[in-house]
Formats: C-alpha cells, structure tokens, sequence
C-alpha cells in the first residue's frame, strides 16, 4: 500500500513541477497581450513613430525587420540547404566532416553578441559596409546558418535510402538523385527548418546592436546600404534607453514583436504536421 | 537501416559515382563542387570569426598590463579593464541558472515522457515550443516590467534588478533545451531494464525513480553542458534585467544585487566606444573569453552525445 502512496506522491510531484515551468510561459504571453492589445490598431502598425517615439506607429521597424530576415533568408538559405546537402549526401564519415560536424555545434554555440562583434570587425569596419542593411543581415544570417544546416541535414536523411537507390537503378547520377527524388520528399521538413531559423533572426537584438540597427529613423531605408529600425532593437530602446515612455507602447511593440514570431512559429508547426500526415513512407 | 541495405547502398553510391564520372555533364560538376564548397563552408566561417576576433582583441594585450586585463575593476573611463568582475557576474548567473533550471527541466522530462497521458503531452509540447521561440528582448522586457518588481516586493530587497532576476530568466531560456535532451535521454534507456524492474515487483515510480533515470544520468550531463552554452551568451535578457553594476559579487547576498555579465558589457558598451580604442580592444578580448568558453563548453557536450551514439550503435 505505501509504495503505492509514494507512486502517487512522485507523480504528483513531477505534475507540480511541469505546473511550475508551463504556467509562466503562460503568464508572460499572456501579459503581453492583454497589456498590449489595447495599443495595437491599424494607425500603431503603418504609422511613422512621433514624438520621440512617444506617439505614432512603429512601421519603419516592422518593415526593417522583415528586410533584415529577407536579408538573412537569401543569404542563409543557399548556403545552408548546401551544406546540409553536402554532409547528408555527399560527406564521406572521415576527418573532414566530422571537422564540419564540429564547426557547425561551434557556430550553433556562439554567443549573439560576439556574432554582433564579428560583424562590425568585418562587415562594418574591414569591408566597409558600414552600419547597414547588408551587414545586419550577413551577421544574421551567419548566427542563422548552423539552425538552418542542422533541420535541413535531418530532413534529407529521414527520406528513406531507397528512394536512393531507385533513383541510381535507373541510371541517375548522384545529383540527379538527390535534385530530382530526395529533394522534393525533404523540402517540407526543410522549409520548417529554414522558417525556425529565421524566426530566431528575426527575433534577436544583439547581433544587429552596432551592425544596422537605428535608434530612430521615422522613414523607410531607401538602400541596402542603410541603416534601419528593427523591432527586436526598437522595443529595447523604448523600454530602457528612453525616459517617459508610455507603457502601452512598450507593451504594444512587444506584443508585435511576439506575435510576428510565434505565427512564423506555428506555421512552422502546420507545415511539419501537415506534410508528415501526408507522405507515404 | 540494418546492415544489408547500408551495404547495397554503398555499393550504389560507388556505382553511381563511376557513371558520374563517365557521363555527367559539366553542370552536374560545377553543382557538385559547389555543394562540397558549401558544405566546407561552415569551417571556414568559424576560422573567419575566429580570426576577425583574435585580430581586434590581440592589441589590448599589448596597450595595457596583465595586472589590469584580470584585475576587479572595470571602469574603462579611467582605463580600468579588469575582467574577473563581469566573468564572475556571468559565471554567478549561469550556475545559478542551471541549479534553478536542471531539476525543473528533468523533473518536467519525466512528467512529459512517463507519467502524463498522450493528451497532455501533446498540449505540453507546443506550449514549450513556445518558450524557446520567444525572443530574448521580450523576456527581457517582461523581467524588467514584471519581474523584477514582483521580486523587489516579495523579497524586500532595494532593487529587483539582481543576479538572480537574471538567473531565473535565463533558467527558463535554458529549459526547452534541457528538456528536450533529459527526454531523449529518458527514451535511450533500453525497455529491458524497465520490464526487469516491473517483473521484480516494482511500482511505475520506483521503476523510474530507482532505474530509468540513473540509467539515463549521462544525459543529464549533456544537458547541462547544452543549457550552461545557451546562458553564459545569453545577452538582451540579462542585460535588461541584471542592474549592470560591475563589482565582484563575492559576499553572500551578491545574487540579490545588481551585477554584470560579459555580453552585457559587449552590449552596452560597444556602441560609444571609440573604435581602435584600448577599450574597443578590450571589448574584443571578452569576446575571445566568451567565444573559448562556449566553443569549449558545446564541444564537452558535442563529444558526449556522439559517443552515446557509438556506443548505441546509431550512425
């Protein structure tokens, strides 16, 4: 009888627990829209910000966000469907990739700040960008890379080898195999994985601090070369570095902020759930 | 994949290879270069990074003295650049961190893998996505507006802004991650030692408790390392929510007052420094500190996982 007390008593326990690490997510999303929601209207989403940020909408940084993962996709996206390419169909199990291997867990590790550091060094300073649109988005789209290398790679190789050496039975090459058959059968899971990445661009404030990011800029950037506002970096200017601001505001740029990602997030989610019901292996 | 097909599909790679190289045209050789160029790639950005790092940091070895670089003042004003500070600030908050976020994250695994009915975990499951998708800024935000406060109050202490208001952020940051590698781990334990345990008479929770989970312990390590990679260069959050005073948090109550961390001082100091500066080398330098420390950090945790899966005969 006691054992099964203390069966009823642990499982009890972990239940607790989960309680306690599921209810705040629930409680900081749900904050952030009841406070926020009462900010965002059509004028706070495609109006230039006024009053020192004060009044107005927050457009130029919805717009500078969605450049800079545009930015980030276009860089991200080929060289990361490459390489995963390269490590699921190609790589042999030698030094060489397992140096790759390595590379790609160092990269996923760094810092955001230091992937801001790198980007002034180079981007900014020795190919002399300056603070602009392309070199927020290659510091991005680096930090973005490993996220994008690692979900394409598992993707590629959950298709069945099979369909490998079909493919090769019937006299194709290795890249007509891979371009033709395996490729299509991966994209879904390869498009949820370059949409996590860029959620997570889209998402950070450190790596595009001092690379492109502009305190306050009340118009649309007109080149590449620009600087832009950025909602990630907008939402931490006005809740740190500017006295006096209205808390609706804060709270509403959060919760832009916070439903832009998290509806990329659940598309990501569709996407994956959808096509997994519908293959047929 | 068993081993016969592993087999034929090695012979098909090398069959395919030959017609490659009799028939394949000249586009088909240009892809395939580029593709192994931007497989071998990620080395070379690492090397890049690296490199750009070493290059920008290496110069404030020579503008000021050892003394200075590991002392405990951080006043880069009077050219004060001692480090032990903010990577004591850093180190109080990541441990701390993992402490907080460790049992939370193994104890929630266990409820997700083993005790919670299907549709529990499946309502769990997304909401813990969600957690991990949230950007640091926001949480940041949240621990400034909400936390912080709530904590000031509760605990009577002069200012929320302290370590610990840090640690608890970024101990939920740290959780998804933890998480998801304590269920993998909870998974790898193989069905044999559970139904022995059933079989001896044990309950559900003494099989668990007793078998399953110090079976899976050196998963547990790996979380750890996952999550102390992910918290030491956390940045906005901690930034937002640490009060960002470098002093050396060595008396007891340190964790309940405001400190600072190495990517908060990046962060806060990068954008006013004057570039070529010894300070905007010295900025570089915790740069170094951080990018060996999490390259160290994620490579203990990279070797743990790929030698789990040798030993379980996986790839």
């Amino acid at each position: 009888m006691n054992r099964h007390l203390s069966q009823r008593i642990g499982f009890g326990f972990t239940a607790l627990v989960t309680l306690v690490v599921v209810a705040p997510i629930l409680l900081v999303v749900g904050i952030i829209v009841v406070r926020g929601i009462g900010t965002v209207n059509w004028e706070f989403l495609t109006a230039m910000p006024r009053d020192g940020m004060k009044a107005g909408g927050i457009f130029p940084a919805i717009v500078g966000t969605l450049i800079l993962t545009v930015g980030t996709a276009l860089v991200a996206i080929p060289i990361g469907i490459g390489g995963a390419i390269y490590l699921s169909e190609y790589a042999r199990d030698n030094w060489l990739t397992r140096a790759i291997r390595l590379a790609i867990v160092n990269l996923a590790g760094i810092p955001s700040v230091v992937y801001g550091l790198f980007g002034v060094a180079l981007f900014v300073i020795f190919l002399q960008f300056g603070t602009s649109i392309v070199a927020g988005s290659l510091t991005l789209a680096l930090m973005t890379l490993p996220i994008v290398i690692s979900t394409a790679e598992e993707a590629l190789r959950v298709v069945p080898v099979e369909f490998r050496t079909v493919s090769a039975s019937l006299g194709g090459t290795t890249w007509q195999g891979v371009r033709r058959v395996v490729l299509p059968q991966a994209l879904p899971g390869i498009i949820t994985g370059v949409i996590l990445g860029l959620l997570r661009a889209a998402g950070e404030t450190a790596p595009i601090l001092f690379t492109v990011a502009a305190f306050y800029l009340p118009r649309l950037p007109s080149s590449p070369l620009d600087q832009t506002m950025a909602l990630p970096y907008h939402l931490y200017v006005i809740s740190t570095q500017v006295p006096g601001m209205p808390i609706g505001v804060q709270y509403g740029t959060a919760l832009v902020l916070l439903a832009l990602v998290l509806s990329m997030n659940i598309v990501a989610t569709i996407i994956r759930s959808y096509f997994r019901r519908r293959r047929q292996w | 994949m068993n081993v016969r097909v592993a087999g034929v599909e090695r012979i098909v790679k090398r069959l395919s290879g030959l017609r490659r190289v009799r028939r394949a045209g000249g586009s088909e050789f240009a892809i395939e270069t580029l593709i192994r160029v931007l497989g071998f790639s990620t080395i070379g950005f690492v090397l890049l990074i690296f490199l750009f790092l070493l290059r920008e940091g290496i110069p404030v070895f020579f503008e000021t003295t050892l003394d200075n670089l590991f002392g405990q003042q951080w006043y880069p004003t009077f050219d004060l650049l001692g480090t032990l500070p903010i990577l004591l600030g850093s180190m109080l908050v990541t441990v701390t961190a993992i402490a907080i976020a460790l049992p939370l994250g193994v104890l929630t695994a266990v409820f997700i893998r083993e005790v919670a009915p299907e549709w529990t975990r499946d309502v769990l499951k997304p909401i813990i996505e969600v957690l991990a998708g949230i950007p640091s800024v926001v949480l940041g935000f949240f621990g400034m507006t909400v936390l912080a406060p709530f904590l000031r109050e509760s605990l009577g202490i002069p200012t929320g802004l302290t370590a610990f208001t840090g640690a608890l952020l970024l101990a939920y940051m740290a959780l998804p991650t933890i998480i998801s590698v304590a269920e993998d781990a909870l998974d790898a334990v193989p069905k044999g030692y559970r139904d022995a345990a059933l079989a001896m008479g044990a309950t559900e929770w003494q099989t668990i408790w007793r078998v399953v989970l110090p079976a899976a312990r050196s998963g547990v390590v790996t979380a750890v390392m996952l999550g102390m990679g992910r918290a030491i260069g956390e940045t906005m959050a901690v930034m937002m929510v640490t009060g960002n005073a470098a002093r050396m948090p060595l008396s007891l109550d340190s964790l309940f007052r405001p400190i600072r961390t190495m990517t908060a001082t990046i962060a806060a100091e990068m954008g006013e420094v004057a570039q070529g500066s010894v300070h905007y080398h010295a900025l570089f330098g915790v740069g170094i500190i951080l990018f060996v420390l999490t390259f160290g950090i994620n490579l203990m945790a990279a070797s743990a996982i790929l030698k789990k899966r040798r030993r379980g005969g996986l790839r």
